[in-house]
């Protein structure tokens, strides 16, 4: 069906970049759900709100950056009540974001959000409470020292004469989870004892206790599983039936085609396609997911490398990754690719000493190494650029030039001529700007520069082998050219890189090889010349190719 | 003719002011708070010949002065910075300060050891508690404020434990010297905290230790990924307040010729205060030598003028209250930071 005949209907939808793939599969979206409504309102008499196609949510080309880095695109999106409305896309598309102007935690910089007609301007998360649009996050926000009944509660706790009636709460409380099929929760137990599965359904029992409108999921399923996930899925189901709007982030495909009425999917901060789930297949949304990324050109690949450098056989951490082998050769750049949660920041932080190793082996150049610290493992000549630089990565209050020279404190007296020289050399060489940031604390800089001044830290330390941990994670497009330039320059020198990305570009292109990491697995080596976005991203959700 | 003179129109506006701005931000420090302290030091002097009948500015008034804030604040912020530094607080100070110098008499009146030897025992001792108090706080990670506050209690009861009363040493005049001694009309002791000072700011930032403890108050994390040892630093930082207690101790013990076991009740409070009126902040990562050096100036100045006034010592308290909040309250207008 083509654009015209939707808009005849009253229902632009207007979605920006269009595949060629999402052309074709492309649906109708208010016949479609008209037919939805009509045959639920055949089905359930009951069911409340039921104006039909009248648009409960309309988001209107949304904006927003962080910084200088716009993370959402112009977002458009109309859904209406009774619906499940999944929003699928690979890490770093932009979703948390989107979620979090819906709960109104983050203010946009641009466009229009309108609920029941009315335009909505949220000025914090309890207004966006208040107007019924109520959000689960994927970090659990109870208080852990409270029971459960309070945390569900909190702020409507039952009173008589003044005083909280205990009993009367529990009650409430008991009402609540069972209500939802959530009755295996104790209502008296302290929060923090609960399995993190139980916290979970919780969590979303407290957001249902406001009886939202329209629930924000975001990723409710990664901790459940077995009957739990059931118990999920069949309030969902009830949800869309009493006429809420579910919205529903999710990683595993599989639910989202079970669960959705429509399926939207999103990369780079913009939606790309909308598919109907009825049709839709797991590889096709993997190829959307993937999508194309054309800003950034990448290096060539290198040919030729060295000796092997990193040599890692069965690395364990109970809890964050098995059995975990692969070989690094000086000059190469290898990437781990990942979902987030798939722990490989884990793995490069225990390999290079900041986590403490349960098991395997660890060798640079050919020699067997165990550090129980970074200090050790950075005279082996290893270096972490972590993927978190404000709360690892830099000391935010203290200057530059302090910054640049952390790690290459030595002996006794300091030189405070070389450590300007030192930071001078830095500044220049990865063109920090300003340019005359020496004396500047390190807050003050953008991003991206942040990001150069980490990366001038661990460069100073002459490392033979450099670990990057995310190293464009919210670095504007101009940077991430120069750093991708800068690192290609390394391994050119000889330099093994070992790049943990999230995204799923920059880990294929500008890698020579691909490693990628499920649930603390190494489930798959690929050869970046010979391998696509599309496979490395399906071995990561392990939708298939297993 | 209406002709406007192109010259005129094409000149730009005057850039100055910008430039000069421009400077400043390329230098990138924060010129605003030294310059405030700077200013409340030379408007109290200003204010203090007047207020005093010209009594401050006489050289008896000047060399007692110097001489009262050697230890208190002088000595014991200058210990305290480096512990507020690195993120942390030291309470047990001014117990430190009692049983170094209940110590050094002890070892001087009743075990018969030489001055020299029995202010070496003094400062070892408070280097003794700063080991100690330190090594518990990186070791075990517990919070500086309990257990400083344990050990505070913990040395005072100590402290009684070696003498219930207070301890005479008028009759060692080797142990009285150092405290009274004067050179050119400055107190010898005042030139030791003065060196202490020196050598404090040269540890601070020329040496790695030194430029450790402020970047681990900074981030901790951040300091232990680049492979410093932040146990190390923390410790360091709790030692280098024991010995500077340990002296400030034993130069005050030297001075009094009576020493009572209740000596130094109180005293981390005015340590506290002038690190923080110089600057420095409880958080830690931010502070300097110079700082601090200035807010002891501005407490030994304000206690002296408010003394020769004869302002009763609860007035001189609420004064040192207000003074505080007003000070810090500038610190932190002129140091906003991510709009936060």
């Amino acid at each position: 069906m083509s654009l015209g005949c939707v808009d005849t209907n009253g229902n632009a939808r207007i979605l920006s970049e269009f595949s060629s793939v999402s052309r074709r599969r492309r649906k109708e979206y208010c016949m479609y759900s008209d037919e939805r409504q009509r045959s639920k309102a055949q089905n359930s008499p009951k069911h409340g709100r039921s104006a039909l196609c009248q648009h409960a949510l309309v988001l209107r080309d949304i904006r927003k950056s962080y910084g200088l880095t716009e993370v959402l695109h112009g977002i458009n999106l109309q859904a209406g009540y009774g619906q499940v409305v999944a929003i699928a896309g690979a890490n770093g598309a932009g979703k948390s974001t989107l979620i979090k102007v819906l709960a109104g935690a983050v203010p946009k910089d641009s466009g229009d959000l309108e609920l029941d007609g009315r335009p909505l301007n949220l000025k914090g998360p309890r207004d966006a409470i208040r107007q019924g649009i109520c959000t689960v996050y994927q970090e659990l926000s109870l208080v852990p020292e409270l029971s459960v009944t309070e945390n569900l509660l909190m702020g409507v706790l039952p009173r008589r004469r003044g005083l909280i009636d205990w009993s009367a709460a529990r009650a409430r409380a008991r009402e609540i989870l069972s209500s939802i099929g959530f009755g295996a929760v104790d209502e008296t137990a302290k929060t923090r004892d609960l399995s993190i599965a139980k916290q979970q359904m919780v969590e979303i029992a407290k957001a249902l206790v406001s009886r939202p409108k329209i629930l924000v999921l975001d990723e409710p399923s990664a901790v459940l599983s077995g009957s739990d996930l059931d118990c999920l899925y069949a309030l969902i189901g009830q949800l869309r039936d009493r006429g809420t709007l579910v919205l529903y982030i999710s990683h595993r495909l599989g639910e989202v085609l079970n669960l959705a009425d429509r399926i939207v999917i999103m990369k780079d901060g913009c939606f790309v396609a909308e598919l109907d789930p009825t049709e839709a297949t797991e590889d096709e949304i993997i190829t959307l997911m993937a999508g194309r990324q054309i800003e950034v050109i990448y290096p060539e690949r290198r040919k030729s490398f060295g000796e092997p450098a990193l040599t890692v056989e069965g690395l364990t951490r109970d809890g964050e990754f098995d059995r975990v082998s692969f070989l690094l050769r000086a000059g190469e750049v290898l990437s781990i690719f990942g979902l987030v949660g798939a722990g490989r920041s884990e793995l490069v932080e225990t390999i290079f000493g900041a986590r403490g190793l349960h098991g395997g082996s660890i060798s640079i150049g050919g020699n067997a190494k165990r550090f129980d610290s970074p200090a050790k493992a950075i005279k082996a000549g290893l270096a972490l650029v972590t993927e978190d630089r404000k709360s690892t990565g830099l000391v935010l209050d203290h200057d530059v030039c302090e910054n640049i020279n952390l790690a290459t404190m030595r002996g006794f007296l300091l030189s405070p001529s070389q450590r300007r020289a030192n930071s001078e050399m830095m500044i220049k060489k990865l063109s920090i700007k300003p340019d005359r940031c020496r004396n500047m604390e390190a807050w003050k800089l953008s991003g991206g520069n942040q990001q150069k001044a980490v990366v001038s830290k661990w460069l100073l330390t002459n490392p033979s082998i450099l670990i990057l941990d995310e190293p464009t994670r919210g670095v504007d497009m101009a940077t991430r050219a120069e750093i991708y330039q800068k690192i290609d320059e390394l391994a050119a020198a000889g330099i093994s890189i070992l790049m943990v990305s999230s995204d799923l570009t920059e880990a294929v292109s500008m890698a020579d090889r691909v490693l990628v990491m499920r649930n603390g697995r190494l489930v798959k080596e690929l050869d970046a010349a010979e391998t696509n976005e599309e496979e490395v991203l399906a071995y990561a959700i392990g939708g298939c190719g297993e | 003719m209406n002709e406007i003179d192109p010259i005129e129109t094409a000149v730009p506006p005057p850039r100055l002011v910008s430039v000069r701005k421009g400077r400043l931000e390329a230098a990138g420090k924060d010129v605003t708070a030294p310059l405030i302290l700077s200013l409340v030091v030379i408007a109290l002097i200003l204010v203090a010949n007047p207020l005093t009948n010209g009594v401050f500015f006489t050289a008896n008034n000047l060399t007692n002065l110097l001489r009262q804030m050697t230890t208190i604040p002088g000595l014991l912020s200058l210990g305290m910075l480096f512990v507020i530094l690195t993120g942390g607080i030291d309470l047990s100070v001014g117990s430190v300060v009692g049983f170094s110098a209940v110590i050094a008499a002890i070892a001087t009146v009743q075990w018969g050891f030489p001055v020299w030897l029995a202010f070496l025992l003094g400062i070892a001792t408070g280097a003794f508690w700063g080991l100690i108090s330190g090594s518990i706080i990186a070791r075990f990670k517990l919070a500086p404020f309990v257990v400083t506050l344990a050990m505070m209690t913990f040395i005072r009861g100590l402290t009684y434990v070696f003498s219930e009363m207070s301890i005479s040493t008028r009759d060692f005049p080797a142990f009285t010297t150092l405290g009274s001694a004067v050179v050119f009309g400055i107190p010898v002791s005042t030139m030791i905290m003065v060196v202490f000072f020196i050598f404090g700011a040269v540890f601070l930032n020329l040496t790695p230790l030194g430029r450790s403890t402020i970047a681990i108050g900074g981030n901790r994390e951040t300091v232990r990924l680049a492979g410093i040892s932040v146990p190390k630093g923390i410790i360091t930082a709790y030692v280098i307040s024991g010995i500077c207690s340990g002296v400030g101790g034993v130069l005050l013990a030297s001075r009094l010729g009576n020493i009572q076991p209740s000596l130094g009740g109180a005293f981390e409070l005015d340590a506290i205060a002038a690190c923080v009126i110089g600057g420095a902040s409880l958080s830690g990562g931010k502070g300097t030598i110079q700082g601090t050096a200035m807010g002891v100036l501005i407490l030994a100045v304000m206690n002296n003028l408010l003394s020769l006034r004869n302002v009763d010592t609860y007035w001189q308290s609420i004064l040192k209250g207000i003074i505080i909040i007003v000070v810090v309250l500038i610190h932190s207008s002129s140091s906003k930071r991510r709009g936060q």
